[in-house]
């Protein structure tokens, strides 16, 4: 087995515009996956019956089953049990981030159980409205504690955006294996893509160590 | 000073706390007259301090009534009837009270100005230029001019207590509830936070609840002070009184031991 330099040059063109699709995913699938995680947490605080328990266990069901899984359930199940049909993109961001926003949700319950209780009393004490608390005096307090754990979740989203090669997204890895079908040469596209993801991840991870020895740990 | 005839500015009438087994408050009765400093003295787990947070709305009552200047404070009215007050109506009375918290709980994530200025903005409808003028005025009472912009992180504990006085006045509460304000403090920094509290209940009419180990404090600026033991007061007499003649044994045994341990 050789390793074929202009191969490999020609492909790059083809694994970038993967990696700008995974990157995309990742991005949406992160804002998904930060703002419903935050929504399940402030919910099941709220503790209102039915829903907490109903919202309970669709966090541990999504929890206990793998994403592929939930992928193929929705892109699969979603369009003939209920009509809900959507692009491979589409629903492999909102696999990713509901799934992520089920693991999120308890990073913010955390960092909001983190916050101490003299800052509710005091908050009580001098009147503030309840929304007024969550938005001045909580989240604040809470939201910059859970950023490391929330930047690690946004690593691991990037590195299983391949799963989504189950249903024909076109990401990194899915490009890179097209570069190669063309030729049936794989050593070089897989290296690549490879590289690719530890050139990313890895600089991200060093980030999120940083941010975890600024901000004070949960 | 106060006189014991006027209307009360609260009312404690036979009022209970129960934590599960544990009775806390034993049928607490008492009126404080507007503008009266009352000191809450006794050992630690006689009831003192969940007075102060009956009052401030952070616990309920397990039984009795508690009213602020002639209104129901635990209740309210319904259909004729009293019954146990709901959150909107708690909203409603507790913004005439304030609290001063032992571990003064300023909001970290805010400038001192932001402590102090927050709740009357959003709560009393301040304009922020309004806000922002009574919060300098009493952060110059405090003595913390120059802080204003400061984060609570960078003050020492005697400088963040003041500022939480501060916040609590912005609010000009009626009520105002200290909380073993000087306890978390480095002795060195005690005397200050409690001239200024001295300070303000010569200079306003502001009814004071106060619970603090510090006797000196107590008998210098109360108008009254209440023994508490196992969840009862057993005394209630003017300082000069009850700390040169105390008629309980139990007061006795510890007022020696406060005194022996400073």
């Amino acid at each position: 087995m050789t390793w074929d330099w202009q191969f490999a040059a020609n492909s790059v063109p083809l694994i970038l515009q993967g990696l700008l699709v995974t990157l995309q995913i990742t991005v949406l699938g992160s804002l998904v996956a930060y703002t419903l995680g935050l929504v399940f947490a402030l919910v099941r605080r709220a503790r209102i019956p039915v829903v907490d328990q109903l919202l309970f266990l669709f966090i541990e069901f999504v929890r206990s089953t793998p994403l592929l899984v939930q992928i193929f359930v929705l892109y699969y199940v979603f369009p003939s049990a209920f009509g809900i049909r959507m692009s491979a993109f589409v629903t492999g961001v909102i696999a990713i981030g509901v799934h992520y926003a089920c693991y999120t949700s308890e990073v913010y319950r955390a960092g909001i159980d983190a916050v101490p209780k003299g800052q509710w009393e005091a908050a009580t004490a001098l009147s503030l409205p309840r929304r007024r608390v969550w938005t001045s005096v909580i989240l604040p307090q809470a939201v910059p504690r859970v950023l490391p754990a929330l930047g690690n979740y946004t690593i691991s989203m990037f590195k299983e955006t391949p799963l989504l090669l189950a249903i024909g997204v076109v990401d990194l890895v899915n490009a890179a294996k097209a570069a190669g079908n063309e030729s049936y040469r794989f050593v070089e596209v897989y290296t690549i893509a490879g590289l690719l993801f530890l050139l990313l991840s890895y600089p991200a991870s060093l980030l999120v160590r940083r941010l975890e020895r600024r901000v004070e740990p949960v | 000073m106060s006189n014991q005839s006027d209307p009360p500015m609260i009312r404690f009438d036979n009022v209970v706390k129960r934590f599960g087994d544990n009775t806390v408050l034993d049928g607490f009765t008492c009126r404080m007259a507007p503008g009266e400093f009352v000191t809450l003295i006794g050992p630690s787990g006689s009831g003192k301090t969940t007075i102060l947070r009956l009052v401030m709305t952070l616990e309920r009552v397990t039984d009795g009534l508690i009213e602020i200047d002639g209104s129901p404070l635990s209740h309210m009215h319904r259909g004729g009837k009293l019954v146990p007050a709901d959150e909107k109506h708690l909203a409603g009375v507790r913004t005439r009270i304030g609290m001063v918290f032992q571990q003064f709980n300023l909001f970290p994530n805010m400038t001192v100005l932001r402590n102090i200025t927050e709740a009357p903005v959003r709560v009393l409808g301040l304009t922020p230029a309004e806000a922002d003028e009574r919060a300098r005025d009493l952060l110059d009472l405090v003595g913390l001019a120059d802080k204003a912009d400061e984060h609570p992180s960078r003050l020492s504990g005697g400088q963040q207590q003041r500022v939480a006085i501060a916040r609590a006045l912005a609010m000009r509460p009626d009520v105002l509830l200290l909380d073993e304000v000087t306890s978390a403090l480095d002795p060195e920094l005690v005397a200050g936070v409690l001239g200024l509290l001295g300070h303000i209940a010569d200079t306003t009419d502001i009814t004071f609840l106060c619970v603090t180990h510090e006797m000196g404090f107590a008998r210098d600026v109360s108008d009254r002070v209440l023994m508490f033991d196992h969840g009862r007061v057993i005394e209630d007499a003017p300082p000069e009184r009850l700390f040169t003649d105390p008629r309980e044994e139990r007061t006795r045994e510890f007022l020696q031991a406060v005194v022996g341990r400073t």
